[in-house]
């Protein structure tokens, strides 16, 4: 069956992958980002999945899922702010958001 | 195959495509781009789940204001001589087969997994709408629920606005 809990797993999975390859061989720090973003809706796509699976479970378990999403959305765009604030930061000190380029905190 | 199923491929196939262009594509703005996408499309598979509430939020939050942030900060980190380019580090061949490695492990997990797949085997729910009952969930002082961790997260937001504009405003 096409609209079960798996199909949609297998899709967060598909998701979290390609945003971890994005992640891992990009060198603009702003694409890595993307990456990242990326892999957070794949991981909000499973919770999602999951609450709408167990719909019909314990007291107060029913939506934690959609909970959970809600506060990762908030973290990843608390997280998105201060990374493009310290992207930004960086090119101004070093004129360049290469990744392998940035070793300042290397030693 | 009934409508939803048709509407579950093609949103799958948008998501994974445009996630795959935005990986992959040489120009940062397009790969930017491709990620409204993703969103998008995101919120169309939160419509599928009965998760109306999300996927307004995600409507919002990543394809409003994330994307205005990534297109902000390329804007402002363009140089004449990076232009446009968006290339694959050393690593790129090494990063491929992890990421391959870990998808093929993850479904291999799934198709493993009893408990889940007895769950997987009746269709995901279809019912009324949820944002009532999300709303309790969060909010509510006297039953159970998550009003604790939803004070942390307003914390974690104020922290992070002032950290941003701290991080970001030019040196005096």
């Amino acid at each position: 069956m096409l609209l079960s809990l798996n199909s949609f797993l297998v899709l967060g999975a598909l998701l979290f992958c390609i945003g971890l390859f994005g992640a891992l061989s990009k060198r603009n720090a702003i694409s890595v980002l993307m990456g990242i973003e990326i892999m957070l809706n794949a991981v909000n796509i499973t919770l999602v999945a999951f609450s709408s699976a167990f719909q019909h479970s314990a007291h107060g378990a029913r939506l934690s899922g959609q909970v959970f999403a809600v506060f990762i959305i908030t973290v990843a765009a608390a997280e998105a702010a201060v990374a493009l604030a310290t992207i930004i930061a960086i090119y101004r000190r070093k004129s360049s958001v290469d990744v392998t380029e940035i070793n300042m905190m290397k030693w | 195959m009934d409508l939803a199923s048709i509407v579950f491929l093609v949103l799958a196939a948008i998501l994974v495509g445009s996630a795959l262009a935005v990986v992959t594509l040489r120009n940062i703005v397009h790969a930017a781009l491709f990620l409204v996408l993703v969103f998008g499309a995101a919120a169309g598979i939160y419509i599928l789940l009965n998760a109306e509430f999300i996927a307004i939020v995600q409507i919002l939050v990543y394809a409003g204001a994330v994307t205005i942030l990534i297109l902000f900060a390329i804007m402002l980190t363009q140089n004449p001589n990076s232009r446009g380019s968006n290339p694959m580090n050393r690593q790129a061949l090494i990063a491929a087969f992890i990421a391959a490695a870990l998808c093929a492990g993850i479904i291999f997990a799934l198709s493993q997994n009893n408990a889940i797949s007895a769950a997987a085997s009746q269709a995901v729910t279809q019912n009324a709408g949820t944002a009532v009952a999300i709303g309790n969930l969060l909010y509510s002082p006297t039953s159970y629920s998550y009003v604790l961790p939803f004070e942390i997260a307003t914390l974690v937001l104020l922290v992070a606005i002032v950290g941003a504009i701290v991080i970001g405003r030019e040196e005096d």
